[in-house]
């Protein structure tokens, strides 16, 4: 199936320009459809996708990560009452209703899949990575789930449990790690900076840049 | 998807676009303004299981998106399959349907944090959010959550069920008869659990 794909694959980049591929010309219709149908502009459909590209993404739930970890109230607030905790950081952002924020111990190790779809919490981190949406990831984050994080470079020891969350109904979880080592006296803006989309998926701890420990 | 094989190991790339191409933004626009004005959440992943599995396995997620799309404006009645293949709207599209009411209960939880439940062991043919691989099985309840309308009946526009749901934590031990002390929670609806007797 693969190989068969990649033959068509190359024989659809064999002349320029390139026509729609099948696909997307099905969108385009759709689009054209429902724009002369008067169920949506133009513009808004720009609207919304520059919305996902350049406004809502992880930097929303860094904020509040770097927020809970230099202010123990807010952690308090943040675990009792996402949504509000995270409006409170950003107030243009989108509604963050249903969410919970799960704090990682140096215990417990917590990750975030969804094996029936692909559940994310877009208001706090925007549009997940492929990889995410990926079958390899849905079909084994739940079964084998120290494996998964080895091929993220993540090898935990054996005296932290996993917690794996398969987000399968409303609610869409986010994880809140622990502040690493080496970071006290930190701003926010700094703290903020080493929290990647990945730590708060669970897939990646907080790294602290080898200059900075030294 | 949860426990199947043959996927092979996860592959990441760095600093992938937001989008792989710029349709499959579109695609998200035109879901983002018409769910929950033509259809709700659940019709829309109901409609994405519809697919053929086999073609399911093989699309992208944002043809899933658009496979969907076409399925419900095309069942709700907004366009015609004949529009779908010219691309020319013939018609103007029929007022949306009212919204529902606001029905949500208070929160009445049947099971406690720390309960001892068995999920039942169904396998419907429509829509469900209980995933096989915990179907059967004993776990505890770790958190209560909702409540929130059952997909199974809400996905098929049977009825509104609001239930509680929780996340139930199940013992790798269990799941896959690893020797571990690692665990997995999943949210399940009230309906899908029993007291473990």
């Amino acid at each position: 199936m693969t190989e068969q794909r990649s033959h068509q694959h190359d024989r659809d980049h064999d002349h320029h320009p390139e026509p729609p591929s099948e696909v997307e010309a099905r969108a385009l219709a759709l689009e054209s459809l429902l724009r002369e149908k008067g169920l949506i502009s133009g513009e808004e459909i720009d609207r919304i996708v520059s919305a996902y590209e350049h406004d809502i993404g992880p930097m929303i739930g860094a904020a509040v990560v770097a927020r809970a970890w230099v202010d123990p109230e807010y952690r308090q607030r943040l675990l009792a009452e996402p949504a509000a905790a995270v409006a409170e950081l950003n107030p243009g952002a989108p509604n963050a209703t249903n969410l919970a924020v799960v704090p990682d111990t140096p215990e417990v190790h917590n990750l975030v899949v969804c094996t029936l779809c692909s559940c994310y919490p877009w208001a706090v981190l925007g549009l997940p990575p492929s990889w995410y949406k990926s079958a390899a990831y849905r079909s084994r984050a739940v079964s084998e789930p120290r494996e998964v994080l080895k091929e993220f470079g993540l090898a935990l020891p054996e005296s932290v449990r996993v917690n794996v969350w398969d987000s399968s109904s409303d609610l869409r979880y986010m994880i809140l790690p622990e502040r690493p080592a080496g970071t006290e006296g930190w701003s926010e803006p700094e703290l903020a900076a080493i929290v990647t989309r990945d730590c708060m998926i669970g897939v990646a701890l907080p790294q602290v840049p080898a200059a900075v420990r030294s | 998807m949860g426990g199947m094989h043959g996927f092979g190991p996860v592959q990441t790339e760095p600093d992938e676009p937001v989008f792989q191409a710029a349709w499959e933004g579109r695609v998200l626009a035109l879901q983002a303004r018409t769910r929950g004005r033509w259809y709700h959440l659940d019709e829309f992943r109901n409609a994405i299981e519809r697919m053929p599995a086999a073609r399911y396995l093989d699309a992208s997620y944002y043809e899933r998106w658009l496979t969907a799309l076409e399925t419900l404006m095309v069942e709700k009645g907004v366009i015609t399959r004949d529009e779908l293949a010219t691309g020319h709207a013939t018609a103007p599209a029929p007022q949306p349907p009212p919204r529902p009411a606001d029905d949500r209960p208070p929160l009445r939880p049947r099971f406690r944090i720390g309960d001892r439940v068995v999920t039942r062991n169904a396998h419907p043919r429509g829509h469900t959010r209980m995933p096989r691989y915990v179907r059967g099985r004993h776990g505890a309840v770790r958190t209560v959550n909702g409540p929130f309308l059952l997909p199974d009946t809400n996905a098929h526009s049977r009825s509104r069920d609001w239930e509680p749901v929780y996340a139930v934590e199940f013992w790798v031990r269990e799941l896959w008869g690893l020797d571990s002390d690692d665990c997995v929670c999943v949210d399940l609806w009230e309906s899908y659990l029993e007291a473990e007797t």
